[in-house]
């Protein structure tokens, strides 16, 4: 599984780094989404499915 | 595909009293169980659309396709907007709830970073000191008083006026005009007064943050130098009435509804780690928007077999939304602390999703769990049929919450 990040999509709601702070943090500048981990393990699949369908502004995709 | 199309409702006649004071308006419930995307006539005659299913709420607010912006959208209620000359409905600088990108992009991104979910969680040891406080001034009331104007309110107003560097002592130049500004029984003229009152007391706060800034969000985005003036008195008058009136009212409203479902509050009591959860039912459940929000195509969308085309307006009904079955299996009308109730859209959805909803998650968290851990034993203080609940506001909730307990 891959995680890709769209920062000129997200609006800083945050969700994603709710979801999995394991995954998703946010930028203190402007709260846009910093991905930290870009290869989930087994473990984290599930949540970061989850953040992708939570973003309100689709900028999380998972390939 | 053949439309349907409520004959009975019209935009300004939408219910706002529930059935059972928890549950959406029972006629708005009949409507989605027929058609989730409906016609519906507009005040100003326009025929345009009623959403009420979850996926195609989801759908509309996360698409480009639609605009936020007021001055496009047909008229919902003529009491107070047939009344407003055009050009009158022009969006104000900073007002970035209303309005598209890239305005509202350069905007919001100035006070993101101010919201992130690191930086609420930072504040929680700080929001538990003013629960606490707000909690222990409860008990020197004696054995009973009107929660919401001794904890609901109180709470949230506290934290929003020391985030914005807002003197809390000064509430009152602006808490009575909000609940003005909200009343769907005010008049036209005497919103507009409302508003006019608060904007003043916002710009003077402007100018007294720019001549003595202090340690709070108001100054540092003035210290951003980003935005004009009148831009950030917008912003910080959105941030105040939005960072009080809502949170204040799940906490009045959700406390009604855990008192009157005993086995879901003995859940949360039993669990206190049940209590994330038990918050995002709480406003997937009760959804304290009566309708809205409101957009407008600005091309032709096709939404599961509709063709909107450019120009309609779509209203969005988020209460019935939350109830969705296709979304909610089970029982949605039904309050279940453990659900898995996230993807519920009770602050919205797409690129105006509530900016400060991590902060208002951890409000209520906060107070929740520490109102229901220091009170045991809280009760209703009058039947429930007697709770005064605020079907005239724009925003739902409880006037006041009589409550009692053993002193």
């Amino acid at each position: 599984m891959k995680i890709s990040v769209d920062q000129t999509k997200c609006c800083g709601s945050g969700m994603c780094a709710l979801t999995d702070p394991d995954l998703f943090d946010q930028s203190d500048e402007d709260g846009t989404v910093v991905l930290l981990e870009e290869h989930p393990d087994a473990a984290h699949e599930a949540t970061a499915k989850e953040a992708a369908n939570l973003c309100p502004a689709g900028a999380i995709t998972i390939s | 595909m053949t439309e349907m199309i409520s004959e009975e409702l019209i935009s300004d006649q939408l219910p706002t009293t529930r059935q059972n004071p928890f549950d959406p308006p029972a006629e708005v419930t009949a409507i989605r169980e027929q058609a989730r995307i409906s016609r519906l006539k507009f005040a100003d005659g326009h025929l345009g659309w009623l959403v009420t299913g979850h996926h195609e709420v989801r759908e509309i607010l996360g698409s480009p396709k639609f605009t936020t912006n007021p001055a496009k959208h047909h008229l919902l209620d003529l009491r107070f907007q047939g009344e407003v000359p055009e050009e009158r409905r022009k969006v104000e600088p900073g007002m970035f709830l209303s309005q598209d990108p890239p305005d509202h992009t350069r905007l919001r991104k100035m006070l993101q970073g101010q919201f992130t979910v690191r930086r609420m969680n930072q504040l929680s040891e700080w929001i538990g000191t003013i629960v606490d406080d707000q909690l222990a001034h409860l008990r020197s009331l004696g054995g009973k008083a009107d929660l919401v104007k001794e904890f609901a309110l109180p709470v949230p107003s506290l934290v929003i006026c020391a985030l914005l560097g807002v003197d809390y002592d000064e509430r009152h130049r602006f808490q009575d005009d909000t609940t003005k500004l909200l009343s769907l029984d005010s008049t036209f003229e005497e919103a507009m007064a409302a508003m006019g009152r608060i904007q003043e007391f916002m710009r003077e706060l402007i100018v007294r943050k720019k001549a003595d800034p202090g340690d709070d969000m108001i100054s540092d985005l003035l210290a951003t130098g980003e935005p004009t003036d009148e831009e950030a008195s917008n912003m910080a008058l959105l941030l105040l009435l939005a960072g009080h009136e809502t949170t204040a009212n799940m906490l009045g409203l959700g406390t009604f509804t855990l008192l009157q479902h005993p086995d879901q509050l003995k859940i949360l009591r039993d669990e206190p780690e049940v209590v994330d959860n038990a918050v995002e039912e709480l406003m997937r459940y009760l959804s304290i928007i009566h309708f809205g929000p409101v957009r407008t195509a600005t091309e032709d969308v096709e939404v599961e077999g509709h063709l909107i085309k450019a120009g309609d307006t779509v209203l969005m009904h988020v209460p019935t939304a939350n109830r969705d079955p296709e979304k909610f299996p089970g029982n949605p009308d039904e309050l279940d602390l453990r659900r898995p109730a996230g993807g519920h859209v009770a602050f919205g959805h797409g690129i105006h999703q509530c900016l400060g909803q991590q902060l208002a998650r951890i409000e209520m968290r906060i107070g929740f769990s520490k109102l229901f851990q220091e009170f045991p034993d809280l009760r209703l203080d009058v039947g429930p049929e007697e709770v005064p609940l605020r079907t005239d506001m724009g925003i739902y909730g409880v006037h006041s919450l009589p409550v009692a307990w053993s002193a």
